[in-house]
Order: structure tokens, then C-alpha cells, then sequence
């Protein structure tokens, strides 16, 4: 048997029979973290069964989850290429360059990367501009931060991460210019212990609010715990903290799946770098606390309302990075090529650059 | 009643076949667990332990995730046979992948078939080199070398996570935490053209092949068997037990180093993150698995990568949950385990001793 013809029986045997019959688009989801997250890779997967239930038959879809991202990655992604999938979406930033390989090798099938930067006529990319509603997180937090400290559980120091430590801390100097925002920096996307270690340390050096920039809702029930507030991240993260929780980020993929999926079906699909944010309903702002105020509530809908209409953008000049250098001047907003490299501060903020 | 007895001799036989039972019983329970699951257990376990070898592909994506593991686990071969219990394979792998690393990034752009040697050269000394660290804290200070290899494995992550985040970060690559692409000078060539299986797999047969010679052949693997059943013994013969601690701890570190190295230039291509998913701890497996023995680290290697990729597999056929891989790797340690017993101790039945039932008598019993 020819390498080749080994590989489709490999493939035959992997399909249920009925496959065959009314050939739907197979869709691939390869994920970072367990689907039982409750963070990036539970919405990733909860935006595939709204696409499941939007399309029915028309689609099958394989989801493979804990995919480390190293070597494993590839072979992950090529695997599923090779059971007929047509459509593959690659759901954390270190797979980006196996996914560009795997990519390169099945020119006839399409793979989208969640924020990564490479591209070719069959790999797009797409990312949440999660920054909106740090920018809204920030303005909140800072309406309960008695001690005027916000603490900050950082992933890894990323452009995307960086971009939302700034966000939140502008969003809170709009509402206490005494602000303080400190950031301890975990090295992983989803560890419920050491996150909560870190949510603990925050609140030990004063922290009123914890913003989490990882998957697991352990923060916010450190947070509970303490009497302190917690935000959510990604999912609705309520449930895990009745009395802490200050708001949720959520990433709502559902509307971006099925209208990339519709998009592939009838052949109209384009490479692109795809940035969706409020006005798209990826970013959605859930369950603000019933404990604030109803002024601090219209507040809040103003801020989300005017960055829905464009009116208003978080990274707008005149923005000055930490030593002081005017790094966007007046009248003009940062783009998203610049936006996609940021690697530095905002003025005002007390933390140490991480190198 | 039954009773465990001890053997006058341990069990040559047992020594082998425990490995094979504990195989059988794994995948006995495999069933009963799929079957539990409501899935069909023999489809299931075709997914498991046919389907990712029916193609070339399949077999050569086996080696490819064989290499570590072999080759971690031929160093930790000569580490357990004289009771040196490192623990620190994942560290000097990391070690290893990050010294190739420097080297691959500062030669970028040189062509020439010395870039790689040295590359790899210079992750084999990365690992050595971490590895020293933890003979030089036994032989001078007399540290366990259990707890210290396991810290330096964290403080080796740490290291390898600073580096690609900091001064290996590529420079165009948005701020993100990976080096630059390797030239391909710096690559390992594949072993088999159109997949990913590169030469770093015949590294690792090498290597157990140069260990089974050490151990079978050489008067310093007689002195480190020697060390491992008896060091009052080794030291009456006037062996020079710190210099065997660092002959044993060097190998493996560099072994273990070359795995590393080995990574980064071969499937990954660069230096990220996540080097390793746990390759330097599931060789620890491997090596009791394989009896210690050279030629039983090969099978028990290939049998490993096996669960990884049949868990990937059962995954995407059948939507299990990812955790089928580590169930399988706990129950063949587990019944690994218990069948080991059975090489030291065997079953026997034995009348019980008419005794007065008393309390005191029902405890003694139980508890003998």
C-alpha cells in the first residue's frame, strides 16, 4: 500500500459511515486548554455548538482540546486535515507556525489562526479586541477599588496582554487619576492553583480588584473568598463569585464561527485579519454587579455605547509611554498593526516593564 | 488463605513477563473502561493502538516521539543502575534546547554542514553542564540528589522562559515569545522524506545502543552495577564513587541535552515555550518500564509515544477526552507496579492457623 493510499484508509477509518452519504463540511477545532475551562477554550468551543446548532447536517464538527504547543501541535493539525476536515481553526497564538506549515501542505483546505500575524491565501487570522472591554473593566474597577489598587494576574507578557494592562489602567485613571495597578505574571494561560496564588498575593499587597488575563475562574473565587472583587474573563464567570464578581470579558466566537463557516461553504471565504470587538458582539460585557449604583451602571452602558458607535477608542492620543515619551500624539489613534506589536506602558503605570 | 511470600531469589522470569502482564491487564481495563463509556471498546481500542500506525505517516510520527523519550531515558539508565535517582531529565532537556537555541540564533544565516554539530554539540554541554550542577551539590555536599534535580528542572524552565521572552525573543515577531526560525542550516535532516521523522530518532538508538556497551562491557558500567546493589561493596573495592556520580550524571545530562536539541531543530524549528510536554518525567516510565535494560528502554519508548498518539487519535475519531493518554500511562505504572511485587514475592496458599478468634488476634493477623 502506497504511503498515500495508507493515509485515506487511515482517514476512512476515522469517519463514521455516514459521512459518506450527504458529504457535510468537516469542521476542525484544535484548542490550548480542557473545554471545561471556563475561559478562552470553553468559549471557543461554546461558539463550535452554536455553529453546529446554526448549521445542522450541513456540518460535522471534531474538536481536539489540551493540545500542547509545542511539536505536538502539527501533527494535531495534520491529522485532522487528513480526515477530510476542510475547514481547521487553530485557537491559540504558539500554533501559529505549525498551523502555517500544515497550511502550506493542503492548499485546498482552509485554516484560521486566533491572533497570530502569519498569512496565505488559505490561512486567515482572527482576534477579540478584548482591550474594550478591558477599558470598561478598568473604569468599573476603579469605582471599587477603596484602596485605589487594582491587581492584575498577567499570562504572559504578550502584545495582547500588555495592550489590556494599559486598557484597564486608562479606563480606571478616567475615573481615579491616583490609580494604581500592580501585575503579577504567572506563565500560563490556565493553572487554577497558581492563579489563585497570584489572586492571593494581590490582595495581599492591597489589591480591591482582580483582573485575571488567564482561563480558570480560581481568581474569582480567591476573590469571593476575600470579600475583594474579581472580573471575569472570557466566559460569564458569575456564578463563581455571587458577591465578587464586578463584571465579565466575555468572548462571545458564536457570530464570527458561523459567519466564517457560511462564508466557506459558498466559496466566498477570503484571507483576512479579522479584529472583532463590541460592535461586532465578540466582546460582550456580561452581568454587571447588581452592588453598584444605577448612575455607575448608565456610566458604564455610555462607555460601551460610545465605543460600539466608534465615537470612542481606548487607544486614542495623546498616549505617553513610562518614561514620559509622547508615543501617539493628539488627534490620532493607534492602528492595529501597532496595536498587534505593543510593547510598552502607559504613563502612569507603577509596574516594571517585564523583559 | 493467601500470602505473599518472598522469593529466595528474585524471579528472572517474572523480571520480563511483568512488564508484558501489565501491558495485558492495561489494556483489559482499557476495555472495561470503554465499555463503561458506552463506546465500542474494540473499535476504540483499534483507535487506540492500531489506527496510528496504519500509515507510514503514522509510524514515523512514532519515532519522532520516540527520540526524546529514548534518549532521556538511556541516560537515566546508568543514573538508576547504580541508584542515582535523577529526576532531572525534563531540566537538562530544557537545558539543552535552550544552549542549542543560543547558538542556532547567534550562527543564523551561516550555511555549512558545521552549524549543526555545533548547534547540537552545544545543547549535549547545556545539558551536561545542568546536570554537573546537581553531581557537584552529591559528591560535595552530599545533596539528595532526588530534590535537587527536581528544583532544577523549575529553575531550568524558568531559565529556558526568560530567554524566550527576553534576549532570544525574535525581534519582528510582535513581542511574542518565540525565537526567530532556524536557518536550515541548523536543522536536522529528516529521516524519511515528506514526514517529520528526523535523525535525532537514530541519535537515540545510538545512544541506547552505547549504553547497553557501557553497562554489558565496560568496567565503569560493572563499577556503577556494582555501586547500585552495594556501594558499601563499591567502596571495600575502592571504586571512586564521585567520579562514577559524575561519569553517570554527565552522560545523562547530555543525552538528555542532545533530546532537547534535537527538538528545537527538528520539528519545532525554533525556540518556544513548550519545548517539552513532560518528555524528561514520562522517560522516568520508560526507564522501569524497560527493566533498565537498554534493549527493554526501545520497547518501552515506542510504547509510550504509542499512548500519546493513540490518545490524539481517540480524540479526534471518536471525541474522548484527552486525558485517555494519561489513564493509559497511570494504569501501565500502576499494574507495573503491583506485577513487580511478584519478581521479589509469590503467592502462596497456605491453611489458615486454627487460632481462638479474639479481637486482639483478628488485628495482629490483618495487620501481619
Amino acid at each position: 500500500m502506497s504511503l498515500k493510499h495508507s493515509l485515506l484508509f487511515a482517514a476512512a477509518l476515522a469517519m463514521p459511515l455516514h459521512v459518506m452519504a450527504d458529504d457535510p463540511l468537516k469542521v476542525g477545532f484544535v484548542y490550548v486548554g480542557p473545554i471545561g475551562d471556563y475561559g478562552w477554550s470553553y468559549m471557543h468551543d461554546q461558539g463550535r455548538l452554536a455553529a453546529e446548532a446554526e448549521f445542522g447536517s450541513a456540518i460535522e464538527t471534531t474538536y481536539v482540546e489540551n493540545v500542547a504547543e509545542g511539536a505536538d501541535a502539527e501533527r494535531t493539525i495534520r491529522m485532522l486535515a487528513q480526515t477530510g476536515h476542510d475547514l481547521i481553526f487553530t485557537t491559540s497564538f504558539g500554533f501559529m507556525n505549525p498551523t502555517a506549515r500544515v497550511a502550506a501542505e493542503f492548499p485546498d483546505k482552509t485554516f484560521l489562526h486566533a491572533t497570530g500575524y502569519q498569512h496565505a491565501d488559505n490561512l486567515g487570522t482572527y482576534l477579540s479586541v478584548t482591550y474594550e472591554g478591558r477599558y470598561v473593566t478598568g473604569v468599573a474597577a476603579a469605582m471599587v477599588a477603596e484602596s485605589g489598587v487594582i491587581g492584575y494576574i498577567g499570562s504572559y507578557p504578550i502584545p495582547e496582554v500588555i495592550r489590556d494592562i494599559n486598557a484597564v489602567y486608562m479606563g480606571a485613571r478616567s475615573v481615579n487619576p491616583d490609580i494604581e495597578i500592580r501585575v503579577v505574571w504567572v506563565n500560563t494561560w490556565y493553572d487554577p492553583a497558581r492563579e489563585a496564588d497570584a489572586a492571593n498575593t494581590l490582595m495581599d499587597q492591597g489589591a480591591d480588584v482582580i483582573v485575571q488575563h488567564t482561563d480558570s475562574p480560581a481568581p474569582m473565587t480567591a476573590a469571593e473568598r476575600r470579600g475583594k472583587w474579581g472580573v471575569g474573563q472570557a466566559s460569564d464567570m458569575s456564578r463563581f463569585g455571587p458577591q465578587a464578581h464586578l463584571l465579565s470579558v466575555v468572548n462571545d466566537w458564536a457570530p464570527y464561527y458561523i459567519r466564517t463557516i457560511g462564508e466557506v461553504m459558498e466559496g466566498t471565504w477570503e484571507s483576512q485579519d479579522y479584529w472583532g470587538g463590541i460592535a461586532d458582539d465578540i466582546i460582550q460585557i456580561a452581568s454587571i454587579s447588581e452592588r453598584l449604583t444605577s448612575e455607575q451602571h448608565s456610566h458604564l452602558e455610555g462607555i460601551i455605547e460610545s465605543i460600539r458607535t466608534g465615537e470612542f477608542h481606548p487607544f486614542s492620543g495623546p498616549l505617553s509611554d513610562q518614561t514620559g515619551t509622547l508615543r501617539v500624539p493628539e488627534g490620532t489613534t493607534m492602528t492595529n498593526g501597532e496595536l498587534a506589536g505593543m510593547d510598552w506602558y502607559v504613563e502612569g503605570i507603577t509596574a516594571t516593564y517585564p523583559q | 488463605m493467601l500470602q505473599l511470600e518472598r522469593r529466595p531469589l528474585p524471579s528472572p522470569l517474572m523480571q520480563w513477563a511483568s512488564p508484558l502482564i501489565a501491558l495485558m491487564l492495561t489494556v483489559i481495563t482499557g476495555y472495561l473502561i470503554f465499555m463503561a463509556m458506552g463506546r465500542d471498546p474494540l473499535r476504540s481500542l483499534t483507535f487506540f493502538f492500531i489506527t496510528p500506525l496504519s500509515s507510514a505517516y503514522g509510524w514515523a510520527e512514532l519515532g519522532l516521539k520516540m527520540a526524546p523519550l529514548l534518549l532521556c531515558a538511556a541516560g537515566l539508565t546508568l543514573c538508576y543502575r547504580a541508584k542515582l535517582w535523577n529526576i532531572g531529565a525534563e531540566g537538562h532537556l530544557l537545558m539543552g534546547a535552550l544552549g542549542a537555541s543560543i547558538v542556532a540564533v547567534e550562527l543564523r544565516g551561516h550555511s555549512g554542514a558545521w552549524v549543526l554539530p555545533l548547534v547540537l554539540l552545544a545543547g549535549m554541554a547545556f545539558g551536561a553542564f545542568w546536570a554537573g550542577l546537581a553531581a557537584g551539590l552529591k559528591t560535595r555536599f552530599n545533596a539528595n540528589e532526588i530534590l535537587t534535580t527536581i528544583m532544577l528542572n523549575y529553575i531550568a524552565l524558568n531559565l529556558l522562559v526568560y530567554a524566550v521572552h527576553g534576549p532570544l525573543r525574535d525581534p519582528f515577531g510582535f513581542g511574542f515569545p518565540q525565537s526567530v526560525m532556524f536557518s536550515d542550516s541548523a536543522l536536522l535532516p529528516k529521516l524519511i522524506a515528506g514526514t517529520r521523522l528526523h535523525i535525532g530518532w537514530l541519535f537515540g538508538l545510538l545512544a541506547a545502543v552505547a549504553v547497553w556497551v557501557v553497562l554489558a562491557r565496560s568496567f565503569i558500567g560493572f563499577q556503577l552495577n556494582v555501586l547500585g546493589q552495594d556501594s558499601r561493596a563499591a567502596e571495600f573495592a575502592g571504586f571512586h564513587q564521585r567520579w562514577l556520580v559524575w561519569f553517570a550524571f554527565l552522560v545523562a545530562g547530555a543525552l538528555a541535552g542532545l533530546a532537547g536539541a534535537s527538538e528545537v531543530t527538528g520539528p519545532i524549528g525554533q525556540l518556544v515555550p513548550h519545548v517539552s510536554v513532560s518528555y524528561g518525567y514520562t522517560a522516568i516510565i520508560v526507564v522501569f518500564l524497560g527493566r533498565m535494560h537498554p534493549i527493554g528502554i526501545v520497547a518501552a519508548s515506542a510504547l509510550l509515544a504509542l499512548t500519546f498518539l493513540g490518545g490524539e487519535m481517540l480524540q479526534i475519531a471518536m471525541n474522548m477526552p484527552k486525558s485517555i493518554t494519561q489513564l493509559f500511562q497511570g494504569l501501565l505504572l500502576f499494574y507495573l507496579l503491583i506485577s513487580d511485587a511478584f519478581i521479589h514475592f509469590r503467592l502462596r496458599f497456605k491453611p489458615a492457623v486454627p487460632a481462638p478468634v479474639t479481637t486482639e488476634n483478628a488485628m495482629t493477623t490483618q495487620e501481619g
